[in-house]
C-alpha cells in the first residue's frame, strides 16, 4: 500500500457491514429501509448504531421497498442526505420511484446485494437486478471486494450530491460472495470521512415566485418539485439527465482521486480498473467481485508467458465509452462476462455495451460473450480459464464459432 | 416544438416550476367549450361551483360570471349542472 497521510485501522468486516460502516461515518440524516437477503446485515447493523446512539441518523421502517425509496426521496427533497440498501424483488419492487428518485434529481445512495431474481425463487447472487435497472437513471458502481465496497460508498455521496451530477446512485456488491464473506477491510477515521463527504451542496433554482432559492423544499422558498411536464417540456429535463451522467463520468475520476490521497487505495482511474491490459492480446471484461478470480487466471497465465488481462468495469452507469475504446483497442480477442441474461437479446447487457463502444474503432477485436454465475452458479479460475483459452483459439483460427456461451451450464 | 420555448440548457434542473400555474396555460386541451345563452342565465353561480378547474370566474364589477378559457378544458360538467340549461358545449 502507499503512503498514507491518515492512519487506519483494519476491521474484519463482511461486505454489508462494510456498508453499513461507511453509511456509519458518512453523515446521513434519513435512512428509510425493508429488509431482504442478502442485504439484511447492512440495515440490521445500522439499525444497532442507531440503537446505540452511535448516529443521529431517522431511521424509517417501512412497510416495503417502494415505500423505503418514497420515503429516501422526500427525505433528500428537503435537502437531507439519505442511504437505503435493498436486493432482487426488492429492487424490482422500487422500479417505479428509480425513476422517479433520478427525474427529482434527488442524490439518495443505495446498496444492492445483488441478487437473482424469481422465479424460480433464489436468494443468491447474480447481477440480474440492477442490469434490470440499467435505464432508471441511477449511477452504478460495482465493487470487487468489501474494501472497495467501503470506500464506493463513502465515494458515493460525494458523486451523487455532486452539483454536477445530482443523480442518485447504486452501489452493487454481489450477493454472498460480498455480502456474507468475512475480509480485512481498512477502515478511515471517523472525522476523516465526515470531512471527506461534507455537508450537501445544493444548486440554485428559480422558483415560481420568481426567487433564485437553493434546490430544496423548505418553507421560507416554496417550490414546485416533481410536477406535469408536457410533450413541450419533458424530452428537455430528460436530456438534463443525460448531462449529469456525463458529469459524472468526470466527477467520478475525480472523487475517486481525491478519496486515494487519503486512503492510499486506487480502483483503476474509477471507471474502469485495467488489470496486465497494456500488452494484452487477450482480455477478459467484467463486472464486481469475479476480478478477484480473474486475476488469479491472469496471474498464471503471465506466468506461462501468455498475454492475458483484465479490464474490470467499476461504473456500469455511466458507461465510460471512451476509456472502454482506449483499453480494448489493441487487445485481439475480449471475452465480455455477464452475470445476467437479456432474454431474446443478442448476449447479455454488459457484452452488448461493451461491444458497441468498440463499434466505431477501425480494427476491432473479436468481441464474444459469455453468461456465467445465474442464481449463485460458482465460478471457478477453471472456467474463466476456459474463456482464455476460447479466446486463444479464436486468435489461432481468426473467426468467432460461438459468440454467445453459457460458462458453468449443464447441457 | 415553437421556438419561444427554453431549450434544456436554460431551464431549471429537476422540472423546478419557475413561473406560477397561472402563467401555464392549459385551455388548448379543450374540444368543447362552454357557450352561454344570457337569455337563460340567472346567475346562480352553481356552475362556479361545480367548475373542478376554478376557470369560471365571478367578476362583481361586472356583476356576471366570465369563463376562463386560458384553463377551462371543457369538462362540460357546468353544461350538466346548470339548473336552467344555459350552457352549450360548442365545438372548438
Amino acid at each position: 500500500m502507499k503512503r498514507v497521510a491518515v492512519e487506519q485501522k483494519t476491521l474484519a468486516l463482511n461486505g454489508n457491514e462494510a456498508v453499513a460502516y461507511a453509511v456509519k461515518q458518512s453523515d446521513v440524516d434519513v435512512v428509510a429501509a425493508y429488509p431482504i437477503t442478502p442485504q439484511t446485515i447492512i440495515v440490521e447493523r445500522f439499525s444497532e448504531y442507531v440503537a446505540n446512539g452511535e448516529v443521529e441518523t431517522a431511521f424509517i421502517c417501512t412497510e416495503s421497498e417502494h415505500s423505503a425509496l418514497t420515503a429516501c426521496l422526500a427525505a433528500s427533497l428537503t435537502g437531507a442526505r439519505t442511504f437505503t440498501a435493498s436486493a432482487s424483488a426488492g429492487l424490482a419492487l422500487m422500479h417505479e420511484m428509480l425513476f422517479v428518485t433520478s427525474g427529482c434529481r434527488a442524490p439518495v445512495v443505495m446498496a444492492i446485494a445483488n441478487r437473482a431474481l424469481s422465479a424460480p425463487i433464489n436468494i443468491h447472487g447474480d447481477q440480474s437486478d440492477t442490469m434490470a435497472q440499467r435505464d432508471s437513471g441511477w449511477i452504478q458502481i460495482y465493487a470487487e471486494n468489501a474494501q472497495e465496497v467501503y470506500d464506493s460508498v463513502i465515494q458515493a455521496f460525494r458523486i451523487a450530491e455532486h452539483p454536477d451530477v445530482l443523480l442518485p446512485a447504486i452501489v452493487c456488491l454481489d450477493g454472498f460472495q460480498l455480502s456474507h464473506s468475512v475480509e480485512n477491510v481498512n477502515v478511515l477515521p471517523d472525522d476523516v470521512v465526515k470531512k471527506f463527504v461534507g455537508v450537501r451542496q445544493f444548486p440554485t433554482v428559480v422558483t415560481h415566485e420568481g426567487k433564485m432559492a437553493p434546490l430544496k423544499l423548505d418553507p421560507e422558498n416554496p417550490m414546485t418539485m416533481g410536477p406535469l411536464a408536457f410533450p413541450n417540456y419533458y424530452f428537455e429535463f430528460k436530456r438534463q439527465q443525460e448531462e449529469a451522467m456525463k458529469n459524472a463520468l468526470r466527477v467520478i475520476r475525480e472523487v475517486h482521486d481525491e478519496y486515494a490521497k487519503i486512503s492510499g487505495r486506487t480502483y483503476g482511474d474509477g471507471l474502469l480498473d485495467p488489470y496486465f491490459l497494456e500488452d494484452a492480446e487477450i482480455a477478459i471484461v467484467c463486472l464486481g467481485s469475479t476480478a478477484g478470480t480473474v486475476k488469479t487466471v491472469v496471474d498464471e497465465l503471465r506466468a506461462g508467458g501468455v498475454k492475458a488481462g483484465l479490464l474490470r468495469m467499476r461504473t456500469f452507469r455511466p458507461l465510460p465509452v471512451e476509456g472502454i475504446k482506449e483499453a480494448l483497442g489493441y487487445v485481439k480477442a475480449v471475452a465480455v462476462m455477464d452475470r445476467s441474461m437479456s432474454f431474446g437479446g443478442f448476449g447479455g447487457g454488459v457484452f452488448h455495451e461493451v461491444r458497441h463502444a468498440l463499434y466505431d474503432l477501425d480494427k476491432k477485436p473479436f468481441v464474444v460473450n459469455y453468461i456465467y454465475g445465474l442464481g449463485g452458479r460458482d465460478t471457478s479460475p477453471m472456467q474463466i480459464r476456459m474463456i482464455y483459452r476460447d479466446l486463444q483459439e479464436i486468435l489461432a483460427k481468426k473467426s468467432v464459432e460461438n459468440p454467445i456461451n453459457y460458462v458453468g451450464l449443464r447441457e | 416544438m415553437t421556438s419561444k420555448e427554453k431549450g434544456w440548457k436554460e431551464i431549471s434542473i429537476a422540472a423546478v416550476c419557475w413561473k406560477p400555474s397561472t402563467e401555464f396555460l392549459t385551455g388548448d386541451w379543450k374540444t368543447y367549450k362552454p357557450v352561454r345563452d344570457m337569455e337563460k342565465c340567472t346567475k346562480c353561480l352553481l356552475c362556479t361551483i361545480f367548475c373542478p378547474d376554478g376557470a369560471i370566474h365571478w367578476k362583481p364589477e361586472k356583476e356576471d360570471i366570465e369563463f376562463d378559457y386560458n384553463f377551462c378544458k371543457g369538462c362540460g360538467i357546468c353544461a350538466n349542472e346548470c339548473p336552467v340549461k344555459a350552457i352549450e358545449m360548442k365545438l372548438e
